[in-house]
């Protein structure tokens, strides 16, 4: 098998949007090889068409990767992701939308942040206030992106993932190193995200937050699929040493 | 040095009075080189911004020609601008030599390699960070490429000043096409060249100081645009 390039998947070109539901989703045999490593090993995933579902491990376990590998941002050196008899490809990748860790943002206003996906992706542009409004930003709509404080930046950056309508929202550590205040506010707006029927799909490292947001845990340990359980299932009884002592914050090695 | 002193002080006078053939002279080297940058910009910048954007086979030995192109011999370009513009060329049927259309040609050769060059270096640059939320939202070629170029407005800004700059300064390609001639082709920097042959130090130092002024302006202006950019956190 060869190396992961990691590059370019070709995202950009129109294709047909898929009819049906985009989800569930179905990987299997994921594997990412960079460097003779293998960062991705061999991963099945089934995740069903609702609710929040929370990935996390160690550093270094492929929680980000796996994030991307879905969103269709990198291709896998092997295995398969089918999404509900669709293959990945720009009409999947269209129905969805990732917030990363480190907000990218526009070297513009606030709100032409927003006129900037709404117009891209042909909506609705009369949304944009409401959506500035809808995460705290309606005060701030003129004021340069960049000059934003950190939550605000994220707070920018989710409402930019919501104006694309996505069925399945990724989520990157949206609020590590965050205050508690900002963190409460994006965990209350991607909570109504899910409740209004987006599926959400969030990397954390933040076990609070995992068990306030998350139906169920996907636990990755060496690019393995360590655990996939029941959130309340996985936070009382673990059934992997990795995730003990991942929990307990011990040294998972 | 009294002959230097005087001359300066003649020099004075003619620019603080307005000297008719001064403003002219002026006058002719500003439409041509700024005519030179908007077209070299309208080249320079797409061409910049679709190797930015775009990998491809040889892509290296694009991008080394496009940096050894920035250094190109303004007699060199003129030289062949004036080959294919001679009534015996390819072009020479358009009747522009030794007019200020061949000037702007000429010019706009010498700088379009630096405005792709240097605005392919700013965009990839831009690139590499948005390129991943790009990919994400989906955004196709001509999207990405427009937004980069909004996106990197006041760099690529400072890049089309580096242009003019090096357009108005240069001597070499406008004297061979435009034959430096009184009330046609004569810009700032061959009427420097023709006085001082002659030894009329006071126009030529008139013509030199607009000169130097004109680049303190620049720089100024690309100082000026980069800070107000930076307070806006838009660089």
């Amino acid at each position: 098998m060869s190396d992961a390039t990691l590059a370019f998947t070709g995202l950009g070109a129109r294709e047909a949007a898929p009819a049906g539901p985009l989800l569930p989703l179905r990987a299997r045999g994921l594997t990412v090889v960079l460097g003779g490593r293998a960062l991705i090993d061999g991963l099945d995933l089934d995740l069903g068409p609702t609710g929040c579902t929370a990935i996390m491990g160690p550093n270094g376990a492929g929680k980000s990767l796996l994030l991307r590998l879905l969103h269709g941002l990198e291709a896998p050196c092997g295995g398969t992701i089918d999404w509900n008899g669709h293959a990945p490809g720009t009409a999947v990748t269209r129905r969805q939308a990732l917030v990363f860790q480190t907000p990218v943002l526009l070297r513009r206003s606030v709100a032409a942040n927003l006129d900037f996906v709404l117009k891209a992706r042909r909506k609705d542009r009369s949304r944009r206030d409401a959506m500035l409004d809808h995460v705290g930003l309606a005060g701030k709509a003129a004021q340069p992106a960049r000059l934003l404080s950190g939550g605000e930046k994220q707070r920018l950056a989710l409402a930019r993932a919501l104006a694309l309508e996505p069925e399945m929202l990724f989520l990157d550590e949206p609020t590590a190193s965050l205050d508690p205040g900002s963190v409460q506010r994006i965990e209350a707006i991607v909570a109504e995200a899910g409740a209004a029927g987006t599926r959400v799909v969030i990397v954390t490292h933040d076990i609070g937050q995992a068990r306030r947001l998350a139906d169920d845990v996907v636990f990755l340990n060496r690019g393995r699929m360590a655990e996939h359980a029941p959130a309340d299932t996985f936070f009382a009884a673990p059934s992997t040493r990795a995730a003990r002592d991942f929990l307990d914050g011990r040294l998972v090695v | 040095m009294q002959d230097m002193t005087e001359a300066l002080g003649l020099a004075v006078d003619l620019v603080a009075s307005g000297d008719p053939d001064l403003v002219e002279i002026v006058g002719l080297s500003l439409q041509v080189s700024l005519s030179a940058t908007l077209v070299a910009c309208m080249i320079g910048l797409p061409l910049g911004a679709l190797v930015a954007v775009t990998r491809f086979r040889g892509r290296g030995a694009v991008l080394t020609l496009m940096n050894a192109l920035m250094g190109l011999p303004p007699v060199v370009v003129g030289l062949i601008v004036y080959l294919h513009l001679s009534r015996a060329g390819p072009l020479g049927f358009l009747g522009l030599l030794y007019t200020p259309g061949a000037m702007i040609i000429a010019q706009t050769i010498l700088i379009a390699p630096i405005v792709a060059a240097l605005s392919r270096q700013v965009l990839e640059d831009m690139h590499s960070e948005y390129d991943a939320q790009f990919r994400s939202l989906c955004l196709t070629r001509g999207q990405t490429i427009a937004a980069l170029l909004w996106d990197a407005r006041y760099p690529l800004l400072t890049v089309a000043l580096a242009g003019f700059g090096r357009a108005v300064a240069e001597v070499g390609a406008v004297m061979i096409v435009g034959g430096n001639i009184d009330h046609l082709t004569r810009v700032m920097t061959t009427a420097i060249a023709l006085e001082t042959s002659k030894g009329a130090l006071p126009m030529a130092l008139a013509l030199g100081i607009v000169l130097m002024a004109l680049a303190l302006g620049v720089n100024a202006a690309v100082q000026g645009v980069r800070s107000t950019a930076a307070r806006y956190a838009y660089v």
